[in-house]
């Protein structure tokens, strides 16, 4: 130890390590043969393969500063990224950075690889991957109870609305009717998520261009609506509430003094984001006519939801595809008309509105009756019927061993979700698990859009952009 | 008809198409003018949701997405690949179009085979379909030729394979126990 970190002593550093690694004799124990001898199971097939215990990840250790290799140009990027470059005045020369993965703007781990001239922004590429968990393929080995635990996790965010994506996928293939109480509790569940969410971008969004007491006054709002969150469903987030079949529980005694009062907190909240922001001079000058996208950008590149709507784009899920009945309610769909940052403030304080509108509504016309499907297929008996009937445990076994059977299909379900078109494409071989889970994440086509937004920006005009867009890397990367 | 009508037919599951669904004109006009497309209503009664589901041989790939463009689907929204691995031609690619005027979805797909895994890129048509493709790439290892940055985007550069292929081992994670011996 005390020789490596000896500069000068390079040639004996090296002797000394290979000395200790020809002196080590090769043992494998029983346990590693053993070991060696596993298999694994090959997803989709029978067959089964030796494990291999090698891996090419090498010693996981630093190299001594001297034997550094210079650091390795990322292959086939669009921006021309010479690290090795002198560095250059403000001159009309260029220069490459990179903002991010670790970023405070960049929401999580985000890569802008920037190609700047002085101030300005000649180039953007992002890179994402960074929050890559295999998602999809994790879905192809749980069964269709256990999935609604998987993709909750995705848009961190919005999870109500990514169970209900899946959920509705499901339904579809199975083809079965909810009772609408069900239907109710869906939509009172994902506005209020539109509400948290928007209220959380509110306050990320305020910290990033400065307005620090938005940071803490969103926080607060959005506080009430996870606390009712976890009255209902025991969690803050990732609930698993919203499952195919209906949804988990019935709502709490007592949710609708809950929800009103949650209703007129959000509101007097939002009053008060408007006070501190509209006239905002500040404000104003960081947001007007930044990072504007048209509305043919946003259809070029699959922009959805408050951004396509910001740019003048009338088009909303709920009221053009309607799903879970949302028809029924009277809300308006907000637009802008410049495409930029403000609108984009403008559209979703009005989205927060609209959707305590549509709680309201929930509110006072929630149907009674079952708050999921009495399909046997689908749905496990009574906890109480399983003490009393030897049928229905196993009928509750079978459910949970083996889970829902689906017959085989191709389904697209989309909701609208607080960044855009949340889509599931489900395709099914029969069986208790997808044969296939694609998720059509609003933000992945968010951040696509980002070089069309920036170029030719500011720096300080990249974050606004950037926060303006609101994207989750959890649903980028998925 | 008369009043009983204990005999109407309720289908078990609501995935059928009701009999007056089908593509307005202009989406018909478009589909007509590819014999080689098959086409299909898919409706669902639970979620009213109805769009129409066209798969084409690959060669018509980028002319159908040209003529959808220009018929009103203008509206990129999602492409995704999925690996059939048992079925003949082994992989689908399916491209997800609005055309948001007339509130219409149109899923297209198209099979390639094992062999040759290879669709024409549409980053010419949608720009959108950039990073779809890369996605489709790095996941299912399907090669999109005129791709101007066809690179793995969520994996590391230097992955091997393409893990959501059915044949790609998930891995497992051996289970050592301390005491005993246990035959594996």
């Amino acid at each position: 130890m005390t020789d490596t970190t000896n500069p000068t002593g390079n040639d004996a550093t090296t002797d000394d390590v290979e000395s200790v690694d020809s002196g080590e004799a090769e043992i494998v124990t029983p346990a590693e043969e053993r070991l060696r001898l596993h298999e694994v199971w090959v997803s989709g097939t029978e067959e089964r393969f030796p494990f291999s215990m090698s891996t090419d990840e090498g010693a996981q250790e630093l190299l001594p500063r001297d034997q550094e290799p210079a650091l390795a140009v990322q292959e086939g990027t669009l921006v021309d990224d010479d690290y090795q470059s002198t560095p250059v005045v403000d001159s009309g020369e260029r220069q490459i950075i990179n903002m991010g993965p670790q970023h405070p703007s960049t929401h999580g781990v985000l890569r802008l690889q920037m190609e700047l001239e002085g101030e300005t922004v000649r180039r953007v590429k992002p890179i994402i991957g960074y929050l890559h968990t295999g998602m999809e393929k994790t879905a192809e080995v749980l069964n269709y109870a256990q999935g609604s635990t998987n993709v909750t996790r995705m848009d961190y965010l919005a999870p109500f609305h990514n169970e209900l994506a899946y959920s509705l996928a499901v339904e579809q293939l199975l083809g079965v009717d909810l009772p609408p109480r069900a239907d109710a509790i869906r939509v009172l569940m994902t506005e209020l998520n539109r509400v948290s969410s928007h209220l959380l971008w509110a306050a990320t969004m305020g910290m990033d261009i400065g307005a620090l007491s938005m940071m803490i006054y969103g926080w607060r709002e959005r506080e009430v609506c996870l606390d009712f969150f976890e009255k209902t469903t025991g969690l803050r987030m990732n609930h698993n509430y919203i499952r195919p079949g209906g949804v988990a529980a019935d709502l709490p005694d007592g949710w609708e003094d809950d929800v009103t009062s949650l209703i007129a907190a959000v509101n007097g909240g939002v009053d008060e984001y408007e006070e501190l922001l509209n006239e905002n001079p500040i404000f104003l000058d960081r947001t007007l006519g930044v990072g504007v996208i048209t509305p043919e950008e946003c259809k070029q590149y699959g922009v959805t939801g408050p951004m396509a709507r910001a740019s003048g784009i009338t088009w909303d899920l709920r009221k053009e595809m309607p799903y879970c009945g949302i028809d029924q309610y009277e809300f308006d769909v907000p637009t802008g008309i410049h495409g930029d940052v403000h609108d984009r403030y403008e559209v979703r304080i009005a989205e927060i509105r609209e959707s305590l509108r549509i709680v309201e509504q929930v509110v006072e016309t929630m149907p009674t009756g079952d708050y999921r499907v009495q399909d046997p297929k689908v749905t496990p008996p009574p906890r109480k019927r399983i003490d009393e009937s030897m049928e229905a445990l196993i009928h509750h076994f079978k459910l949970f061993t083996e889970g829902i059977r689906v017959p085989a299909g191709t389904a697209y379900q989309s909701v609208e979700g607080p960044r855009g078109e949340v889509g599931c494409y489900l395709v099914s071989k029969g069986g208790a698990r997808p044969w296939r889970m694609h998720w059509r994440a609003p933000s992945f086509a968010a951040v696509q859009a980002l070089p069309a937004m920036m170029t030719d920006s500011l720096v300080a005009d990249v974050v606004a952009t950037l926060a303006s867009a609101d994207p989750v890397l959890g649903d980028v990367d998925r | 008809m008369s009043d009983f009508d204990a005999t109407v037919f309720q289908p078990e599951h609501g995935d059928e198409a009701p009999a007056d669904a089908k593509p307005d004109s202009s989406t018909e006009a478009l589909i007509a003018s590819f014999p080689a497309a098959t086409v299909e209503i898919r409706s669902y009664a639970s979620s009213s949701v109805t769009y129409t589901a066209v798969s084409l041989p690959v060669g018509d790939w980028v002319a159908f997405a040209e003529a959808a463009k220009a018929t009103g689907f203008d509206t990129f929204i999602d492409l995704a690949a999925v690996d059939h691995y048992t079925e003949a031609p082994r992989f689908e690619v399916a491209l997800n179009l609005i055309d948001m005027s007339a509130k219409q979805r149109l899923i297209v797909s198209t099979r390639v085979p094992y062999d040759d895994p290879t669709v024409p890129s549409l980053t010419n048509v949608f720009a959108g379909a950039n990073f779809y493709e890369r996605e489709a790439y790095d996941l299912i290892g399907i090669a999109f030729p005129g791709h101007p940055d066809l690179t793995r985007i969520l994996l590391p550069d230097e992955w091997d394979g393409h893990p959501l292929r059915k044949d790609y081992s998930i891995g497992a994670i051996p289970v050592e126990f301390k005491a005993g011996s246990v035959d594996l």
